[in-house]
């Protein structure tokens, strides 16, 4: 194990790392990180869909399966921390056989047509929804269009709780939806479904900015949708800050046929983690 | 806390004054300041959210479902945000959200296991066509007089028909061990009257807490451990680790809580203990709660137990008054009382970290663990948790020693296990026997089997079936795991050979796919699609292989990154079920 720099260490804190073993190579990652992280210092691509780096994990998907040494079960990695002496392994049969089954239940469940990584991780994991009896249950609902800022199409949901988490704790403190029903009956609701404009929703938006399967999405991308002409391939991001106030929120503001039809906003950005308000992200018709 | 924006809809006085009166009598003693563990990015303060659950029921009862008024109402004065409060109410069986359009008690019919095969279906038939609202559900822990009803109230208290006996004349319950002498846990079931604290006394009641008192908590824990006493509820663990553990946690407040949710198909043991002792169930929470230095108890009990909902409250109650709870247990110096929780319909609630996300008025779904609950359990606190079962023996092993307790039992499982007989067999019913008889032996005990036995369901639906030919398995932890199957919650169901497999297992993966809280991929899919399967195969009358291949996967998956126990065990008695030969055409 790395011995702690001293020099750096802030009085009152200790500074020190954690060494942990991953596919056979001995990987440090600083105390408090996590398993996912130690997988990707090692280089190791791991698939994640509710995990999200401006969210605490909620480790609800489960398609970031790891096998650590001393666990009975598969091991969520984008929420267990890292310990010293860890064991894991992130290519095992187990580990393959976990992510492809969670990979086909999505595909069976889910319209999963506008989520490309994960039909990607699909095909790398060999994940074949062929072969699950036919006509068994889904989402299906009509897609919810209530105003002319963005739509919910919950055929797309892949119940991962961003937008909810964004939505109250870990970002926009509204709660506006939340988590309702049971098992498969479950769906991201407002109180007894009212619509957005009848809800809390402020319409940052905010929630369109985690969704990881496009089943929230801006008015302008579901109408360009429809009428075929989303050409995403064309289109062109510019960063800039927001205008509005002194907080200085990074836009990106993504543009097709000089028109702009969705912003978001990096969530790396050290002040506002990719999350903005109804200005940022909707007050754009004065370009 | 934030601007709720609540919807116009408004609440009756009649939704109010029911709202107030739960919250009224829980005031006192309810105000928490929370931190949310389970997705805790920041810290999110909550005082009276954990009286959500208690409110929703005072609405349910009132007026029969919770009106979109009614919620404004709770969110309101209990500062909870609407969305979510309604992501609670849409969470629970006994819960619902759209209007009934008649005001008349519904009658819960069992469709599972021991209730599915006496003829569940046509009791719900007949019941319907007397007129009643039937709403066919998931096991009501009644499995020794199936097929099983409970009664939701309108107008009237929730109550269950068949307990009239015992309300009429408490103290008459009998046993099918009745006047056994090798009762251990049992000894006081249909000997005491179970409303009197007095008669509980008369009975060796609180002496277990005046020694715990003399020895001290390092004595009491060491005793346990000694005695080797594990977890009664399924997991096995040992009690003494637990308790050790919050013991040693210093400076926080720290809890204990009776696990009395139990809801396993096929298991009845803590209903009948509750029900029939249920001092013992507040004296072993209070002993645990001395040991490890909490004030506060909470007893979160299944909703359709009103009887021994109505009997722990009495008991409470009594004990308070006589100054066995409180701010002096029994002239020590030490604070120490008790909060009844009702549940609401949800079997993942008796899963140890759900029950806590109840409690605290969230959805009942599990935590990710680690961290336990020893470090992290209610509200975030060091927290013990465990079922009465496993209470009563601590209570016993103080009393009488370690070297008594093992007595009973084997080395590596001591003492006397509570079994939940019912099925196929002469006399259904609870059991107490030391660990280390034979399923036969027990089987025996309960009378003997009826018709041709097929096949034997070990644990419940989270269990496994044995085939008839394990007669001579001996009823200890490493036995059963050494056969590939479980105690489990100590359910031991018989099925002759008049059964339709089929039909049975159909009902056991549709249980799991009904309670299944759907926060992970792999339990609320997989036990989807594991329902689908079966049903296709009734259709088609054999699985292909295809289709095996299928439902092995899927149990693989759901086994290994699954949550929590709920998808860890979903598969386990299909899987069971195939390899016997019991369902698939592969005989």
């Amino acid at each position: 194990m790395t011995q702690p720099n001293n020099d750096k260490v802030v009085p009152g804190t200790t500074l020190s790392e954690v060494s942990v073993r991953v596919d056979g190579t001995d990987v440090t990652v600083p105390e408090g990180g996590t398993v996912l992280d130690a997988c990707t210092a090692h280089g190791v691509d791991t698939p994640t869909i509710c995990y999200a780096e401006n969210l605490t994990p909620v480790n609800a998907c489960r398609v970031c399966v790891v096998e650590v040494e001393g666990n009975r079960t598969l091991v969520p990695s984008c929420s267990r921390p890292a310990e010293d002496g860890m064991v894991i392994s992130t290519d095992s049969e187990r580990v393959r056989h976990s992510r492809r089954m969670v990979l086909e239940f999505l595909g069976t469940s889910t319209d999963l047509s506008e989520a490309p990584q994960i039909n990607e991780w699909s095909k790398q994991y060999g994940a074949d929804t062929s072969r699950y009896v036919e006509g068994g249950e889904t989402i299906s609902e009509p897609v919810k269009v209530q105003d002319n800022l963005y739509i919910r199409d919950y055929d797309k949901c892949v119940l991962c709780y961003k937008c909810v988490d964004a939505c109250g704790e870990e970002a926009q403190f509204t709660f506006a939806i939340a988590m309702s029903g049971r098992g498969m009956g479950n769906r991201i609701s407002t109180e007894f479904d009212v619509t957005l404009p009848d809800s809390a929703c402020v319409y940052c938006g905010n929630c369109i900015g985690v969704c990881p399967t496009n089943a929230l999405q801006f008015k302008t991308e579901f109408d360009l949708r429809q009428a075929g002409e989303w050409r995403e391939d064309e289109q062109t991001v510019t960063r800039t800050v927001c205008s509005y106030c002194g907080v200085g929120c990074n836009l990106e503001l993504h543009v097709q046929d000089n028109q702009i039809v969705k912003v978001t906003s990096p969530a790396d950005h050290e002040v506002t983690h990719g999350h903005l308000c109804v200005k940022g992200r909707f007050g754009w018709q004065y370009v | 806390m934030t601007d709720l924006h609540l919807t116009i809809d408004e609440s009756t006085a009649d939704e109010r004054a029911a709202v107030a009166a739960v919250l009224a009598a829980d005031d006192a003693v309810v105000v928490h300041e929370t931190e949310r563990v389970v997705r805790s990015g920041m810290a999110r303060r909550k005082q009276r959210r954990n009286l959500l659950l208690p409110a929703l029921h005072a609405l349910q009862a009132e007026i029969g479902w919770i009106s979109p008024g009614g919620l404004n109402h709770v969110c309101d004065v209990l500062q909870v945000a609407p969305a979510e409060a309604y992501g609670v109410a849409t969470f629970y069986e006994l819960f619902r959200t759209d209007d009934p359009g008649h005001d008349e008690s519904v009658v819960h019919v069992c469709m599972d296991t021991s209730c599915h095969i006496a003829g569940a279906e046509a009791f719900a038939q007949s019941l319907e066509a007397d007129g009643k609202r039937v709403h066919r559900g998931p096991c009501l822990g009644q499995c020794e007089r199936a097929p099983a009803q409970f009664v939701q109230g309108r107008g009237v208290p929730d109550h269950v028909p068949a307990d009239e006996p015992t309300v009429a004349a408490p103290g008459s319950y009998v046993l099918p061990q009745q006047g056994s002498p090798d009762l251990r846990l049992l000894r006081r079931v249909g000997v005491v009257d179970p409303t009197s604290l007095a008669s509980y006394r008369e009975h060796g009641g609180y002496a277990a807490i005046e020694k715990a008192l003399a020895i001290g908590p390092d004595a009491v824990i060491g005793e346990i451990r000694a005695a080797g006493l594990t977890g009664r509820g399924g997991a096995n663990f040992p009690t003494a680790i637990k308790w050790r553990g919050v013991a040693d946690e210093v400076g926080r407040p720290k809890h204990v809580i009776a696990n009395c949710d139990e809801s396993e198909p096929g298991t009845f043991k803590d209903r009948i203990v509750m029900e029939q002792d249920p001092f013992a169930v507040i004296e072993g929470l209070t002993l645990a709660g001395l040991t490890v230095g909490a004030e506060r108890g909470w007893i979160y009990i299944r909703g359709e137990y009103p009887l021994a909902t109505a009997r722990l409250a009495g008991a409470v109650e009594q004990a308070r008054t006589a100054g066995l709870l409180g701010d002096d247990v029994m002239g020590s110096g030490k604070r120490f009382d008790i909060e009844i929780r009702r549940g609401a319909g949800a079997y993942i609630c008796g899963e140890e970290t759900a029950l806590m996300e109840s409690i605290e008025g969230f959805r009942g779904e599990p935590r990710n663990k680690p961290p336990f609950p020893s470090t992290h359990g209610l509200f975030g606190e060091p927290t013990v948790i465990n079922n009465p079962e496993t209470l009563l023996n601590a209570s016993f092993i103080v009393l009488s020693g370690a070297d008594a307790y093992r007595f009973a039992g084997t080395e590596k499982s001591p003492g006397t296990r509570l079994f939940c007989v019912s099925g196929h067999v002469a006399q259904p019913g609870l059991y107490e026997v030391s660990m280390g008889v034979t399923l036969g032996e027990l089987i025996e005990l309960a009378g003997g089997r009826t018709g041709t036995t097929r096949a034997i369901l070990m644990g419940g639906a989270a269990g496994g079936f044995v085939g008839a030919d394990q007669l001579d398995l001996r009823l200890t932890a490493e036995d059963t795991y050494a056969a590939g199957t479980t105690l489990g919650s100590g359910v031991v169901t018989l099925f002759d050979d008049t059964v339709d497999f089929t039909a049975l297992l159909i009902r056991i993966a549709e249980f799991f796919r009904n309670e299944s809280c759907g926060q992970c991929v792999p339990c609320r899919v997989g036990t989807t699609r594991q329902h689908e399967v079966l049903v296709e195969m009734r259709e088609r009358g054999s699985l292909s292989d295809e289709r095996n291949l299928l439902i092995d996967d899927m149990a693989t998956a759901m086994a290994d990154a699954s949550i929590c126990g709920l998808g860890h065990t979903a598969a386990g008695a299909v899987q069971s079920a195939i390899a016997l030969g019991l369902i698939g055409g592969r005989q």
